[in-house]
């Protein structure tokens, strides 16, 4: 039972893997070790797949409701979809004081976008990878936000749009300025000399503590995700292994359907504190600092 | 097998170290959040935002530590 049981969270826990094999030829890994020595150049076929799905139905849904949107009083669809783009508006403003047009869709695309890819949780474990199986389909693993390289994706995107919008906004000047004369800064006044010495002597450790910073931000943001998903869906795995048992079949059902209404939650909280903490970090990038 | 063994406790230690600082911290948040709300009733609404804001900065790092622990135990790198 215990070999059953590891081998089935295993397979559970495998990607669909697209990448260069040991003879050179290129195809879908047949186990976890081939995808494993595969290295960098390889692909998860199934996370881009569902991600790319559940992007375009994000984009689908919201379209049809903006086309089919009267003045009237909103009803089914389009009050859900007003509600969301009200809840992120108020949310992004409070957060955001400066003027970017580009911030608030983004805000709804990560929160609406991630909370579909981890809305994948709720579906019982083993549908659409048995779904797959009868298809001819080894590995499937449905959850895209339960793979770092999803999450990490989109955290170093936006890591890439918090540069980009920090040297927008200060010059380059202003962006290295940042990370090197911050957070111990040189006091005011005094001997202008002495000012620049302090500075100088400053700078090296500011610059240690400030990349340290920078480079927490996106890695923090992905793998939040990640250990959350991850740690969700290993759950829903090990319970799912309790059904297999007659005698906690009972219990495992109780488990799963308490189990899942607590990921509502989670999942929800996960996909807004992403995008929260994107604007968050990119309203920084934007905040120009009164001193230097 | 001795690397299987070591691999389950650094897992379990890590999964457990974590939540006690991460339980620590999201003790003292929801008590500071209750206390405003007492006080201020009306700030419920900008209260709960932030502290969800910083419920999840606080839950990060023991989260991670939950994920790569279950890959350790799981899907073990080496």
């Amino acid at each position: 039972m215990a070999e059953d049981a590891g081998g089935y969270i295993k397979h559970h826990l495998t990607n669909l893997t697209f990448g260069q094999k040991a003879d050179g030829t290129w195809g879908i890994a047949e186990n976890a070790e081939q995808a494993a020595a595969m290295g960098f150049w390889a692909i998860h076929v199934d996370s881009m797949f569902w991600s790319l799905v559940l992007g375009v139905l994000f984009c689908l849904v919201f379209w049809a409701a903006a086309r089919k949107a009267t003045s009237g009083v909103p009803r089914g669809l389009q009050n859900g979809v007003e509600m969301i783009v009200d809840f992120i508006e108020d949310t992004t403003s409070s957060i955001f004081q400066h003027t970017n047009s580009l911030i608030a869709p983004m805000a709804l695309t990560i929160f609406v976008w991630v909370f579909f890819l981890n809305l994948m949780d709720l579906v019982p474990v083993d549908w659409i990878p048995g779904l797959a199986k009868w298809m001819g389909i080894e590995f499937m693993k449905v959850v895209p936000s339960t793979d770092p390289n999803i999450t990490l994706g989109m955290a170093f995107s936006v890591f890439a749009l918090i540069i980009f919008f920090g040297i927008k906004q200060k010059g380059v000047g202003g962006f290295i300025g940042e990370l090197l004369f911050h957070p111990f800064e040189a006091p005011k006044g005094g001997n202008p000399i002495v000012r620049i010495l302090l500075k100088v002597a400053f700078a090296p450790i500011n610059l240690v503590l400030e990349t340290v910073t920078l480079i927490a931000k996106p890695v923090s943001l992905g793998l939040r995700l990640f250990g959350n998903l991850y740690a969700g869906e290993m759950i829903f795995i090990l319970i799912a292994l309790m059904y297999t048992s007659a005698v906690f079949f009972v219990p495992g059902g109780v488990l799963h359907w308490a189990w899942a209404v607590f990921h509502v939650l989670v999942i929800t909280l996960q996909a807004f504190i992403f995008a929260v903490l994107t604007v968050v970090y990119l309203a920084q990038a934007h905040d120009v600092s009164d001193e230097h | 097998m001795e690397m299987q063994v070591l691999l389950f406790i650094a897992a379990g230690l890590m999964i457990g170290l974590g939540a006690v600082g991460a339980a620590i911290g999201v003790g003292l948040l929801g008590g500071k959040f209750m206390e405003g709300v007492a006080r201020q009733p009306e700030l419920l609404p900008v209260l709960r935002t932030q502290m969800f804001i910083i419920l999840g900065l606080v839950d990060a790092v023991p989260i991670i530590g939950v994920g790569v622990g279950l890959m350790v135990i799981f899907a073990p790198p080496i």
